[in-house]
């Protein structure tokens, strides 16, 4: 079978190798790395600690520069961090504790130049509503759950309409309950606006459920180990899941 | 016994259907003494009033009003210098001079900390030159101050500025430092670098930091100066608090001598309890970063 000519992909990551300094050493955190992100992915990262997916995460989004290979977002060179390519964290502290939620996203917008005044306050608004927060649009930081915290990065991050949204284990500080219903939101949110999100998790579950595409890595240093379909949201739940982790188990933690 | 029963499995469940209706009240009101109690304004009243009181029981005691007049005396002697407007003549005076000096460490002080977080050699500098400077008193560059600036304000604004400066820098630098990383990479994520990063992410990020060194600033700038106004407060024009101080001594008014001092506390605990504590109720504890 032949598959149908693709587009350009959007994000290129060509045989990129990371390194970075400790205080007593220099580690390779992923050695000639390559895969290719389409539009309207929701490409996974996927490998156990130590397989550099985090560090590949913040080289794409421009943090640290590799020493081989090279990193193209439409055919552009990534060279330092931009609002083409939002993180969300997994740290609650991403937001400015000094902003109430709806400033937050537009202080993004506005600092950005993205847009500004009133667009900007009706972009956010928007937003914020999509997340499910408006009657908390003007409550500070402090004052919400991890999960709402959470929300309203993934809010800040869409508001500013990227080429791609990068989320680094944005859920793993949650607990279990909300955590599940955060997967679900997002893939809700994906369905309303399609938009590409590159995703780094060490959950084999979160990956099947959340992803399209799934780029397993093996450790020490991070290399690609297999790049693999995920399932479609009916197959989800089903012996097809089963399988799947089954499979990607084996690949993991065989040697 | 019966071997089928797994030993999970014998001890019965527990299933309550209803609930004890006399349970204690959830949430009862404090009276009215636990009420009050919790106001720290009205606790701290309290203390000021009980020590005044212990104040005057030992005046009348000692009975020497030249050594230690008592309180009433001393609250005369402040209302009748406020009357006739002396006091509110050498508060200003000395405001002025405290308020050009405070600026000015705060100017360099932003200029030093903005130098040292760019780049390793200026957070080299920093350290060096507060560690080097911060444990010298203010008024030990007093004799040299008189030789640069003669007599008169530009001694007392320079050695008010070294005052000033270094607690600033110090604390504003390691609030700086204290900053997650998160943050910074949330800033640049947004395009902001250089001066547009430190003034829109650093600045709110480290301000708790900030406010103690401001607080700490206009402490050590409030008591140098007084003091320097002892030594040379005389030739800028009337004089401040200091001075005003210092000739009451000479002249053995010691009621007028206890009124300055007082004047000296009055305006500490105004700033410290009312601008300052505005300040942080707007800022810090708003958003959280500091209950």
């Amino acid at each position: 079978m032949t598959l149908p000519a693709q587009s350009a992909p959007l994000l290129d990551v060509d045989g990129v190798t990371l390194q970075y300094k400790t205080r007593d050493a220099l580690v390779t955190a992923t050695y000639r790395v390559s895969f290719e992100v389409h539009r309207s992915d929701r490409f996974i990262l996927l490998g156990p600690s130590g397989c550099g997916k985090s560090t590949l995460l913040k080289a794409i989004g421009g943090y640290l520069s590799p020493v081989e290979g090279a990193i193209r977002l439409k055919g552009r060179e990534v060279k330092a961090p931009g609002p083409d390519r939002m993180m969300v964290f997994q740290e609650f502290d991403q937001l400015l504790p000094w902003k109430s939620v709806i400033e937050n996203v537009v202080f993004a917008l506005e600092a950005s130049g993205r847009s500004s005044g009133r667009e900007a306050m009706d972009k956010a608004r928007h937003y914020v509503e999509m997340v499910g927060l408006s009657k908390f649009a003007d409550s500070y930081p402090h004052t919400l759950s991890g999960g709402m915290k959470q929300r309203v990065a993934i809010a800040r991050g869409m508001a500013m309409e990227p080429d791609v949204l990068l989320m680094d284990e944005p859920f793993a500080a949650l607990d279990a309950l909300t955590r599940r219903k955060m997967q679900d939101e997002l893939l809700q949110l994906w369905e309303d606006t399609k938009f590409t999100v590159l995703f780094v998790t060490h959950s084999i579950e979160e990956a099947i459920r959340c992803g399209t595409r799934i780029l397993l890595l093996s450790p020490h240093p991070g290399q690609v180990r297999a790049e693999l379909n995920s399932l479609t949201v009916e197959e989800v739940g089903t012996a097809s899941q089963v399988a799947l982790e089954a499979r990607i188990n084996d690949m993991l933690f065989a040697h | 016994m019966n071997a089928s029963v797994s030993p999970l499995h014998i001890r019965p469940e527990i299933i309550r259907d209803q609930q004890a209706t006399d349970v204690p009240a959830v949430e009862k009101a404090l009276t009215p003494f636990e009420r009050i109690y919790r106001i720290g304004f009205v606790r701290k009243a309290a203390l000021l009033i009980a020590l005044a009181v212990i104040w005057e029981i030992y005046g009348r005691w000692l009975g020497n009003p030249l050594l230690f007049p008592t309180f009433t005396a001393t609250i005369e002697a402040f209302w009748e210098n406020l009357a006739n407007g002396v006091i509110p003549a050498r508060a200003l005076s000395s405001i002025q001079t405290l308020l050009i000096g405070y600026g000015i460490g705060i100017a360099l002080a932003s200029i030093l900390t903005t130098v040292a977080i760019g780049s390793q050699i200026g957070t080299d500098l920093l350290e060096t030159l507060t560690s080097m400077f911060n444990p010298l008193p203010a008024i030990a560059l007093l004799p040299l101050a008189l030789i640069w600036f003669g007599l008169g304000q530009g001694s007392v604004i320079f050695v008010l500025v070294h005052s000033v400066l270094w607690a600033i820098a110090l604390n504003t630098h390691s609030g700086f430092r204290s900053v997650s990383n998160t943050l910074r990479m949330v800033g640049m994520n947004y395009n902001l670098r250089g001066l547009r990063l430190v003034g829109k992410i650093l600045i709110p990020a480290a301000f708790p930091s900030i406010l103690t060194g401001l607080k700490v600033g206009w402490a050590f700038a409030w008591r140098t100066l007084i003091a320097a106004e002892l030594v040379f407060g005389v030739s800028s024009g009337s004089g401040g608090l200091g001075w005003f101080i210092f000739e009451n001594r000479n002249q053995l008014e010691t009621a007028n001598v206890f009124a300055g001092l007082f004047t000296v506390i009055m305006i500490g605990l105004f700033v410290e309890n009312v601008i300052f504590a505005a300040i942080e109720r707007n800022t810090v504890q708003r958003w959280g970063m500091q209950s």
